[in-house]
């Protein structure tokens, strides 16, 4: 009996500190595949494998472990969705706006006709969104929508702080020019990033 | 004015509730002699706030949360259960996969569950955000759109001279498997059109919950549509429907 305990208390440990994470890891995954099919199947693909190596969870936070599983797993399904046709964007390699538009290539936005019947705040927010590129979609989704702290930032994703400050400051920065009115965005249009 | 480059990084660290103590004084009163930095933080926050608006974020939906409360493995067990040994888990697991589907092919159970969930798929997906992944009036979007997303071809016949107009379409999870959702407009009221391959059915139609439901195939497509428009009205729409798809 004693030697079937921890097993039983692992289940139960795993309900109480993982399943709770549950929207955040379809969050992730709906942000990162931006498919809502996709996202389920990965979610639970990610739990599964969260429960097996539940066991060595030694970390600070378990939903920065949870998230870490999630976004490996967006990496396989996608890897596996579309061989050939996923692009990885170095951050440093190119600018601003080629990155916007490699990113924009696999999922088009709406034309005019579909943007002036777009109804609401929300779609359009989240459409800005799911238009900047991955790096720094994945860090404006982990700290603005999950609010996870940098620290927990660098758990899920393997970055430095630096790294994710920077590309948090560029997501934004992305993010002011597409919501933001003109006159409020075009102080940051002017600044170079480097 | 553009703010200073090398305050950039410690402004959003400012918003995010990053720095100690010394960074914030820092920042703060660097903030409050640049214009250039003051407008940046400004931005922001104005950028947090519609980040943060209700309904951005995605709630992971019902059929996954009872996908996963379904895992066998995750199933809440008593402490004093005996448990099985590993190598019984997969058969077990077996086993409720196999009994689960015993249920779902039994008619009336099967009929109860799907009508349930067409109604539950129709209110979720008027919250917002929910209703079309494909957002469009032009049936030549949205069929093609489908193409890929799921292995059969629902027919989007244009009905907004009927008083339908096509408003979209979305991939939903009735009862487990992936249905193309077809949504129309009434008014101001939705009609969301279910379709998934099935064995040839009879017609059926019921109120539930206040939604009228109907139900048809065709060409080895069952075709479920809820609306809250009055039956009548569902009724003329099954048979427009019926009528330009062909």
């Amino acid at each position: 009996m004693n030697r079937t305990a921890p097993v039983t208390r692992g289940a139960l440990d795993f309900r109480r500190l993982i399943l709770p994470h549950l929207d955040g890891a379809y969050n992730l995954a709906r942000y990162l595949t931006r498919d809502p099919v996709l996202s389920e199947d990965v979610v639970q693909d990610a739990v599964l494998r969260a429960f097996r190596a539940f066991g060595q969870f030694r970390g600070a936070s378990p939903r920065a472990w949870l998230f870490s599983i999630v976004r490996n797993c967006c990496r396989t399904a996608q890897a596996r969705g579309s061989a050939g046709l996923s692009l990885v964007i170095s951050e440093s390699s190119i600018g601003e706006e080629n990155a916007k538009d490699l990113s924009r290539q696999p999922d088009p936005r709406p034309n005019p006709e579909e943007e002036a019947s777009r109804q609401s705040d929300i779609a359009w927010v989240r459409c800005a969104i799911e238009a900047i590129p991955e790096p720094f979609r994945e860090a404006v989704v982990l700290r603005d929508l999950e609010d996870l702290s940098y620290a927990e930032i660098a758990e899920a994703t393997g970055a430095p702080i630096g790294t994710i400050m920077s590309r948090l400051s560029r997501g934004r920065a992305m993010l002011a020019k597409e919501l933001l009115p003109p006159a409020a965005a075009a102080a940051g249009q002017s600044r170079s990033v480097k | 004015m553009p703010a200073c480059i090398d305050q950039e990084l410690l402004l959003g660290a400012l918003i995010d509730g990053e720095l100690d103590a010394a960074n914030i004084a820092m920042v703060e009163a660097h903030v409050a002699c640049c214009e250039g930095c003051r407008e940046e933080l400004e931005r922001l926050h104005a950028i947090r706030n519609l980040l943060s608006a209700d309904g951005v974020r995605h709630a992971a939906p019902d059929t996954l949360v009872n996908r996963i409360a379904a895992l066998p493995e995750l199933a809440p067990k008593a402490a004093n259960e005996n448990r099985l040994p590993a190598w019984l888990a997969p058969a077990l697991g077996g086993a409720v996969a196999a009994s689960l589907a015993m249920v779902t092919l039994l008619p009336v159970g099967a009929s109860s569950v799907v009508d349930q969930e067409l109604v539950s798929s129709h209110v979720r997906s008027l919250q917002p955000g929910h209703l079309t992944d494909v957002q469009t009036t032009n049936q030549h979007i949205v069929k093609p759109w489908f193409n890929g997303r799921i292995d059969f071809s629902p027919p989007v016949p244009e009905l907004a001279d009927q008083g339908f107009p096509l408003a979209g379409g979305r991939l939903d999870s009735i009862n487990g498997k992936t249905v193309a959702a077809i949504v129309y407009h009434r008014r101001l009221h939705t009609v969301n059109l279910y379709v998934w391959p099935a064995e040839a059915a009879s017609k059926r139609d019921f109120v539930r919950d206040g939604f009228a439901v109907r139900e048809w195939t065709r060409n080895g497509l069952r075709f479920a549509a809820v609306s809250d428009i009055p039956p009548v009205e569902l009724e003329q729409f099954e048979t427009q429907f019926v009528r330009r798809a062909g």
